[in-house]
């Protein structure tokens, strides 16, 4: 289950750079982890630290952004590899929110099982916010209002389903949900399946 | 189960997708069954874990196959994995699908190698099926017609408790391929020309299928390395109608369908192809017969040119920040702008991968090398996709013609595509690779990879510099 995610007012972290891939996000050395611990040091390692261990200059690094739970991207973001992991250590580091014009499609499908959520806004909207963001804005998000706003004024709205809103703020799992609601009509859909394509179950 | 109107033209897509709709949802998504599972070591110990910790058993065991491709070692498989924690991902794995009954080719296994060669290999993968891995590259799947798509550590665990998704309908994308490829020209070079005219995330959202002359006229090999290489497109999904040479290909594999099954299942599968009319929400053309053998100059596949083509010049870019970019990229490649990229010295090269490990891959390299070396300074490894594509190229004397020009001729796996076993670039080291991604470090931190075809790669290697196949061959 992931944290509850309703409503939140922070700064934001920018990082415009175009597609920046899941390797880069969490490199594939670190995949050999069998747990989720600890996932929040691997994010952008090596834009962090250096080949000497010395540290980067980044913003994942910058004291005045530690608090920050929104980060506005660039175009592709997320793209690549399909390693959950890359979710896992952003929200382990503390984002719950990113803004990026398009969103690699396995990266988007993984934010939402894990309460991260994806915001697309057209790239000029997002070259705005990243501005904002660097010149210390603080971003907020309602997900029952649908709507985010900068310094409390509204510069968009959120395109959510009421299902949404409400696993987002209940931070429920995909499988229960299935398991507990959908089981027999999976059990159904299956019956008829074996029917048509008896092959498949041989 | 859902009858459409017969007189409504239907993509494959629509096919696949409407024959495995369980539910819709209020919100606009799908619940589709998914028919088939793949596992490896990498993306699934967490998967486990969530259907442990509620005490779940996989749906429908016989519906998974498991085996280790990313972590394990390329050589030395008498021993015990030397990375302790490679060691422990791949002992996880078999705890996992031990206690949970799941299908498995081991590490010793001859049929151990990647999983996208090994589905299809095993006949595992079949047309008309929705299939689910925890890997991007499982667009290779697509090349039979089934709807195969990658998903994350979460969707693995989800896909073996209740054998069903909550997907998104795509939109969808056809690209034509016509005309006739010329000499040295391959299913990769399609791919990457296919990759620059639309961005690395630009069929986003989309399924693609590939259609036309071309491709009918592609082996089921070059038809998955270039499904497989539509996720660097940004499209999840590929797909290519399947025909008599799907057929011939999957006959007789273990795990396709037998007798009577067979007949019934072909009969079924030749209903699968688009309906002549069926609209796409896009439309590409690609002429096959304009392509030159490719290679990737950047850090994104889709910093592809043609190989008698010069690295982009960043002055010349209207777009501040696609200028940035390039200068970003060109700086992390060591390049020049405005140069020639063929003539850049290469110290590695790399020849497998699930995007190029088949038997017609290595039989492309093994054309070029024959009868030449390596140059002085390269290291060259050849890493067959499965342990059935080692055989099969020893049987034919494959091995001896890499390694006796100076190829290494490893144990199958993932290798040096990610570099997760030990097969790595060592920082400012450049590679001529077939795998699938050029990202920053990912083929070991502060590698330069540059993307190319089997038989680009070869030439590449005996020459210690990219270099246009086409030349080689005209020399020998």
């Amino acid at each position: 289950m992931s944290a509850p995610l309703i409503r939140l007012e922070t700064r934001a972290i920018s990082l415009p750079e175009t597609n920046t891939d899941t390797d880069i996000i969490f490199p594939a050395r670190f995949l050999l982890k069998i747990d989720r611990d600890g996932m929040d040091e691997c994010l952008f390692r090596d834009r962090r630290v250096g080949p000497e261990g010395e540290a980067l200059d980044h913003p994942f690094d910058d004291p005045a952004l530690r608090d920050a739970q929104v980060l506005v991207a660039g175009p592709g973001f997320g793209c690549g590899s399909s390693r959950e992991q890359a979710v896992w250590a952003l929200v382990d580091w503390g984002i719950r929110v990113v803004i990026a014009p398009d969103f690699g499609d396995i990266f988007a499908g993984n934010a939402a099982k894990n309460g991260l959520l994806c915001v697309r806004l057209p790239a000029d909207t997002c070259r705005t916010l990243a501005a904002r963001a660097d010149a210390g804005a603080r971003f907020g998000v309602d997900l029952p209002a649908r709507v985010l706003t900068v310094d409390g004024a509204r510069v968009a709205g959120l395109d959510l389903s009421d299902a949404a809103v409400q696993a987002f703020g209940e931070g429920w799992d995909e499988i229960d949900v299935i398991l507990n609601r959908e089981i027999d009509e999976i059990r159904r859909f299956e019956d008829d399946h074996r029917a048509r394509q008896p092959w498949l179950f041989a | 189960m859902t009858i459409l109107p017969p007189e409504r033209p239907r993509t494959l897509y629509a096919k696949l997708w409407d024959s495995h709709v369980v539910r819709e949802r209020e919100d606009g998504s799908t619940l589709l069954y998914v028919d088939r599972h793949l596992l490896h070591e990498v993306s699934t110990p967490q998967s486990f874990v969530a259907l442990d910790r509620r005490g779940l058993r996989p749906h429908r065991p016989a519906a998974n196959l498991a085996v280790p491709d990313h972590a394990v070692p390329t050589r030395g498989r008498d021993k015990p994995i030397a990375d302790p924690m490679a060691r422990a991902q791949t002992a996880r794995l078999v705890e996992n699908v031990d206690r949970h009954g799941i299908p498995f080719i081991p590490l010793s296994d001859a049929r151990q190698g990647i999983v996208h060669v090994v589905g299809p290999e095993q006949g595992f993968t079949l047309p008309g099926i929705t299939l689910a891995c925890g890997d991007s590259h499982t667009s290779t799947h697509g090349a039979f017609g089934a709807l195969a798509f990658g998903v994350g550590a979460s969707e693995c665990g989800i896909v073996m408790a209740a054998q069903a998704l909550a997907q998104r309908r795509a939109r969808t994308m056809v690209v034509r391929v016509e005309g006739t490829p010329g000499p040295g020209v391959t299913a990769k070079d399609l791919a990457l020309a296919l990759i620059a005219q639309l961005g690395a995330n630009g069929a986003a959202g989309h399924a693609i299928e590939y259609q036309g002359a071309a491709i009918r006229a592609l082996s089921m090999e070059a038809r998955m390395t270039l499904c497989n290489m539509a996720i660097e497109a940004g499209a999840r999904v590929a797909l290519i109608a399947p025909d008599e040479t799907t057929f011939a290909f999957l006959e007789g594999r273990p795990m396709a369908p037998k007798g009577p099954e067979w007949d019934a299942a072909v009969a079924y599968w030749r209903t699968l192809p688009s309906d002549e009319g069926a609209l796409y929400d896009r439309e590409v053309v690609l002429d096959a017969g304009k392509v030159a053998p490719f290679v990737t100059w950047g850090t994104s596949p889709e910093d592809a040119i043609a190989i008698d083509a010069a690295v982009p010049d960043p002055e010349a870019v209207a777009d501040p920040a696609r200028a940035g970019r390039l200068r970003k990229a060109i700086a992390y490649m060591g390049l020049e702008a405005g140069r020639p990229i063929a003539g850049t010295r290469i110290d590695t090269v790399f020849i497998g991968s699930c995007t190029n490990g088949r038997l017609a891959d290595l039989r492309a390299a093994a054309q070029v090398v024959r009868g030449r070396s390596v140059a002085p300074g390269v290291r060259a490894l050849v890493v067959p996709g499965s342990g059935l594509v080692k055989a099969q190229a020893e049987a034919e004397g494959l091995d001896l013609v890499f390694t006796e020009a100076g190829f290494e001729w490893r144990e199958a796996g993932c290798s040096m595509c990610v570099a997760m076993n030990g097969d790595r670039l060592e920082p400012g080291q450049r590679s001529a690779s077939t795998s699938n991604r050029n990202f920053e470090g990912r083929q070991g931190r502060g590698g330069r990879t540059h993307l190319l075809s089997p038989a680009m790669a070869a030439a590449a290697a005996v020459t210690g510099a990219l270099t246009d196949v086409r030349t080689l061959e005209a020399m020998a």
